[in-house]
């Protein structure tokens, strides 16, 4: 492969690769820190949490008027702000990949959504209905992740789990959720370490086909290490007396405060519906 | 391919939620079932790798970049069963913990990877594979098109639910309420990038990955594996013994074709048409419609271009019909397989070259 190929082909891919690592790992703790302080969501019970802020993810998603979807979206940020969770924060991790992805995705809709023209740009024609489009798009997309930044954000991941039994979840597949979660990290960080012992061995440009041979070989060695690990938490969970059924410690207790937030979260979510709906 | 919130309408959300339920359910039970404690971790960490191989940015030919889903390795190391839950899993947790696909769109996302993705991936290996050794290079071909053909099937049924919205929900004016494009750009738009792009990411990553487990532990590549033969024992004659026999049978019966009367419409020789009795037979068997009164100039001439050196399966050095059958049956089965033997071979030299290619890549 030519010099030039290569350099196309990424120069600085294992960079990009532990970079993208490192901010998977770092987005992961510091919600774990949020969830810890104390603010408005932290106080809450998770089970009101997740019932509020997904009611209003529906009401959101159902809604056909823009206006109810903003209104969704500031009271999203003003509990966010109420929660310490910094705005600058919700900007880079919700809102702004949010207009990347979202945004250039439903950005041709502006001109191909046939309708009445609003502007024209370079013979194209620029429709009222086009913007529309896009706005709801970007904006009920907004306020789900958003809202499930605020539950995640504000809540320990233990407290999660603890609450989705409490909606019949199979305990099974809470269990499961519980343990893939913390090997994420583990095997985040391995990754990690592997990309990083590798790029202190490279010299010089690699090519697409050697960058191709290196994430391959780093993919196999960390599912291989999955499995065998699989097999030592198998025998570790064994030693503790896991016998194949699962049980989880469940002690939630909903005091006024937590009475009063659900039925804000339901009046809210009400309106909005009937707002967005009607 | 993760379909955020807001994109697709809330029925639609229903409808593809309730059509995952049942392969959910399916695949809980087959997990207690199995009742192998065992898979409540093995499940856990494949999650925890398909989660964190979503991440490995592969460059690809062209100088482009993509990454795999895993859908394809996760279905050929565990089945598809157990990945369907595994997928679901880590998809949930994307979406909790990453916002990469939408909660109300979860059901479409894991019907979409999770369950057409691992059915898929496990049907294109299996049919691919078929019985070979695990040690066999058509594994790793089987895998690499697998995880291809898998991430696309997964990428089509995304287009699709996408390119309904604007035909369904849509307001007054006529602005669509959810995802804006129809089919004739999601369908061109998603399978576009798919098969070109991320279909690759997925076919190097499955493929890589079913080499480098041939070569560092094959024990694992057996779960997806249910009678694959022992590489040390000649395949030929074992696997091939009933089919050799039932094409001898076959050869054997080939003179039942005599008691069948007439001729076939169409196969009439060029002497028919100007035989009377054959002319009656033709257009009796053509609803009564009288053949050309002459022989089709095209057809007189064509027609003495080649002659069969066993006219009507009748060699001319044999009286007995029946023998003329089954030596023609003989002749022809003969040719056939010296054709397919010499087709083999270059599939063979073709596939040795593109597994050396595939096990250089790792």
């Amino acid at each position: 492969m030519t010099r030039k190929s290569a350099n196309k082909s990424g120069p600085g891919f294992l960079e990009r690769t532990v970079y993208g690592i490192s901010r998977a790992i770092d987005y992961a703790e510091v919600s774990e820190d949020h969830s810890n302080s104390n603010g408005l969501l932290q106080a809450l019970d998770p089970r009101v949490k997740m019932f509020g802020l997904f009611s209003w993810l529906l009401v959101a998603v159902c809604s056909k008027r823009i206006a109810i979807t903003l209104v969704l979206l500031a009271v999203g940020v003003f509990l966010g702000v109420l929660s310490r969770i910094p705005i600058r924060r919700m900007f880079f991790h919700a809102w702004l990949p949010t207009l990347l992805f979202t945004g250039i995705m439903a950005l041709p809709a502006l001109f191909l959504t046939p309708g009445i023209p609003l502007i024209e740009m370079g013979g194209f024609h620029l429709t009222v209905q086009g913007s529309a489009t896009v706005l709801r798009l970007v904006t009920r997309t907004g306020v789900a992740v958003t809202l499930c930044m605020l539950l995640v954000s504000t809540t320990s991941w233990p407290r999660i789990l603890a609450a989705l039994r409490y909606f019949h979840i199979p305990s099974e597949i809470v269990v499961m959720l519980g343990m893939s979660q913390r090997y994420i990290h583990l095997l985040l960080r391995l990754a990690k370490e592997q990309f990083e012992a590798r790029r202190c061995r490279v010299v010089g440009q690699l090519s697409g086909r050697e960058h191709r041979k290196i994430a391959t070989a780093s993919a196999g060695v960390l599912l291989h290490h999955s499995l065998d690990l699989s097999g030592e938490v198998f025998l570790a969970m064994q030693s503790r007396g896991f016998r194949g059924r699962v049980r989880t410690v469940d002690e939630f207790r909903m005091g006024r405060m937590d009475w009063i937030a659900a039925s804000i979260f339901a009046l809210i979510a009400g309106l909005s519906f009937y707002g967005g709906w009607s | 391919m993760h379909i955020p919130d807001g994109y697709l309408s809330p029925s639609t959300c229903v409808v593809m939620t309730v059509s995952a339920a049942p392969f959910w359910i399916v695949a809980i039970r087959k997990l207690r079932n199995a009742l192998n404690a065992r898979m409540v971790p093995l499940i856990s960490l494949v999650s925890a790798f398909c989660f964190v191989v979503m991440m490995f940015n592969l460059p690809l030919p062209g100088g482009t970049t993509g990454h795999a889903v895993g859908m394809g390795i996760a279905a050929i190391m565990l089945g598809p069963w157990v990945a369907i839950i595994a997928i679901s899993i880590a998809l949930l947790l994307q979406a909790l913990l990453f916002g990469d696909g939408g909660i109300t769109a979860y059901g479409a996302n894991c019907f979409n990877m999770a369950i057409v993705g691992s059915l898929a991936a496990y049907a294109t290996y299996r049919l691919i594979s078929w019985k070979e050794s695990l040690e066999s290079p058509r594994r790793i071909i089987a895998a690499a098109l697998a995880g291809y053909v898998a991430i696309n099937l997964s990428a089509l049924c995304a287009a699709v639910e996408l390119g309904i919205q604007p035909a369904l929900f849509h307001d007054a004016s006529g602005s669509p309420l959810f995802a804006p494009y129809p089919l004739s750009i999601s369908v061109p738009a998603m399978l576009a990038g798919h098969l070109s792009f991320a279909g690759v990411a997925e076919l190097i990553i499955s493929g890589g990955l079913v080499a480098y487990f041939q070569r560092a532990d094959i024990s694992l590549l057996q779960v997806s594996a249910p009678g694959a033969r022992d590489a040390s024992l000649p395949t030929s004659s074992i696997a091939l013994r009933p089919l050799w026999i039932g094409l001898a049978v076959l050869m054997l019966l080939t003179p039942l074709g005599l008691l069948a009367v007439g001729e076939a419409w169409g196969e009439w020789d060029a002497q028919a048409f100007s035989n009377p009795e054959a002319r009656q037979t033709i257009a009796a068997a053509s609803g009564h419609v009288q053949p050309p009164a002459r022989i089709p100039e095209g057809l007189e001439k064509l027609s003495a271009i080649w002659t069969a050196p066993f006219p009507d399966y009748a060699p001319t050095f044999l009286k007995s019909k029946n023998l003329g059958y089954i030596l023609s049956a003989m002749f022809g089965g003969g040719i056939l397989i010296a054709i397919g033997l010499v087709i083999s071979r270059f599939l063979n030299l073709a596939e040795r070259g593109l597994t050396a290619s595939a096990r250089d890549s790792i």
